[in-house]
């Protein structure tokens, strides 16, 4: 086994709760980031859905009449982006509603007048579901003297918009903090496994050994511990979104990509933080 | 070999540890430095190494100068560089083979040519029989041995010795000196600090620089520039009661 692999390991028989510390103090704070994953790409999926949905939805004045509708029904399918265009009619909206909310039925049936206006309901193509082209064939069909109101649902994608940069923020915070936990503890292990080996390294130095060689088994220990680190965070992750599927609501798991990239997220983080803290407490040897 | 132009070291505590230190070893001498605890011998010894640089003037060592080095190039001069202290500095947890071993080992000597070596330079010292023994079943003189062996290890051009003998008994002591010779006779330059008086009044062969308060006050070489020539200056080897020894005898305020 190479030097700097077997003094790394003993590293880890030396003071083996500092070691566990340290992946544990790695792997929770890629936790709260993982789980911000988690958040983030099932809140992805429900923007993704949400957005197949998106419709303008166009009500139209009980006295507007058929060539009028006519004819703004050729224009409309004539904008750019416009997927298809469907009428819906007072009546199909009252049958709709009757529908859909059960309860309300004999209020509907009791009415002498329907109440519900008739409506035109505009799809989106694709790569057109944009806020902004959206609202441009949204502002267009509004000029239309006969239309009372349009929506189309920008509120809504807004929020959601809105709560994932808000779980973002929190993540981010939350695992800063936990970051500079294990950086902290990470940097105690160095320093004391640079104690621990003071007169090696010293030996090592008047031999002629140079400084990455006597570096490496900090850093290879930093690597090391990383990947530990990050390795249980993944498998937090994955029990998180284990608990939370059986017992809460479905969710997706995330990409086995983004489980791989915590690891090596906790990899570089541990050789990094091992590597700024060899660099000062050699310098004291 | 060696070389040492106008050198000044001052520490910011301490003050002045070296002033207008000159000298030029060549390869192949044994040269004592000698000189009062606190006269500049560790210091011209870590100047040496590289581990330190002069605050004026320049140090030369196989090639290297404090001037130009490179903080990377240190190790590379280590190498060339065989060093033995006074406390030895022996790993407590490895047995001699082990110790000498380490040395190879971190600089990146291949495996398969290390315990050959280990074995040699073992054999060399005449310890070949206690290779599996840890330092602190060894004696004083033994554990120096071990040291040499290791400063020897990586065949360097140059041996330096800081009080090499400081710990060890009479005997110890000459067997260790013994041993440099030996050493110096294959063709390895030596540069010995010591304060063993004895040691080098008995040795009248080898050069003695000696140092008081920092600076040169003596130089067996410059006293006797041409070796055929008979000394200027009293050698050290004089039979004591002739009034001209100059080591561990000059007094800079006069006294």
């Amino acid at each position: 086994m190479p030097y700097s692999l077997r003094e790394a390991l003993s590293a880890f028989r030396r003071s083996p709760l500092l070691a566990f510390l340290s992946v544990v103090a790695i792997g929770f704070s890629l936790f709260v980031i993982g789980l911000f994953g988690l958040t983030a790409w099932n809140i992805g999926r429900a923007i993704e859905t949400v957005e197949e949905k998106v419709e303008i939805v166009v009500y139209l004045d009980d006295a507007t009449t058929p060539s009028q509708l006519e004819l703004a029904q050729q224009e409309v399918r004539a904008l750019p982006g416009v997927l298809d265009l469907r009428h819906v009619t007072k009546t199909d909206a009252l049958a709709t509603a009757m529908a859909e909310m059960q309860e309300f039925r004999d209020v509907f049936s009791d009415l002498d007048n329907n109440p519900l206006p008739a409506s035109l309901e505009i799809r989106m193509k694709p790569g057109s579901r944009t806020p902004d082209a959206v609202k441009r064939v949204a502002e267009r069909v509004r000029a239309y003297p006969f239309v009372e109101d349009v929506r189309y649902g920008r509120e809504w994608l807004d929020k959601i918009y809105q709560i994932r940069r808000l779980a973002a923020g929190a993540a981010t915070m939350i695992g800063a903090a936990f970051a500079l936990v294990a950086a902290i503890i990470i940097a105690t292990a160095v320093r004391i496994a640079v104690f621990a080996r003071r007169e090696e390294i010293s030996i090592m130095r008047l031999v002629g050994a140079t400084d990455g060689f006597v570096q490496r088994p900090f850093l290879l220990e930093g690597v090391m511990t990383g990947l530990m680190g990050g390795a249980l965070a993944a498998l937090l992750t994955w029990g998180a979104y284990r608990i939370l599927s059986a017992n809460i609501f479905q969710i997706e798991m995330i990409p086995g990509e983004w489980m791989v990239l915590v690891v090596v997220v906790g990899t570089v983080f541990g050789f990094v933080s091992s590597m700024v803290a060899v660099r000062r407490h050699l310098e004291a040897v | 070999m060696i070389k040492l132009t106008s050198v000044y070291k001052e520490y910011a505590r301490s003050g002045a540890a070296l002033k207008d230190v000159s000298f030029h070893v060549q390869k192949g001498e044994l040269v004592f430095v000698t000189g009062h605890s606190g006269a500049g011998k560790s210091t011209i010894m870590r100047l040496l190494q590289m581990a330190e640089a002069p605050s004026a003037g320049e140090v030369r060592v196989s090639g290297f100068s404090s001037k130009t080095i490179r903080r990377r190039e240190i190790p590379l001069l280590r190498r060339k560089l065989g060093v033995v202290f006074q406390d030895f500095r022996l790993l407590r947890d490895r047995t001699a083979e082990q110790n000498v071993a380490f040395a190879l080992e971190v600089t990146g000597v291949k495996r398969s040519a290390i315990s050959q070596r280990v074995n040699r330079v073992l054999t060399q010292v005449g310890l070949s029989h206690k290779a599996q023994s840890f330092p602190d079943e060894l004696s004083g003189g033994e554990r120096q041995r071990v040291a040499v062996a290791r400063a020897l290890a990586n065949e360097p051009l140059v041996l330096l010795a800081d009080e090499p003998t400081g710990n060890l008994d009479e005997w110890a002591a000459r067997g260790i000196f013994d041993l440099f010779r030996e050493i110096n006779a294959l063709g390895m330059t030596v540069l010995m600090a010591t304060h063993d008086l004895d040691l080098v009044r008995a040795h009248p062969e080898y050069r003695v620089i000696e140092l008081a308060q920092g600076q040169v006050v003596y130089d067996s070489k410059a006293a006797a520039p041409a070796p055929s020539a008979p000394p200027a200056h009293a050698p050290v080897s004089a039979a004591a009661g002739d009034g001209q020894l100059a080591i561990g005898i000059y007094d800079p305020r006069g006294a």
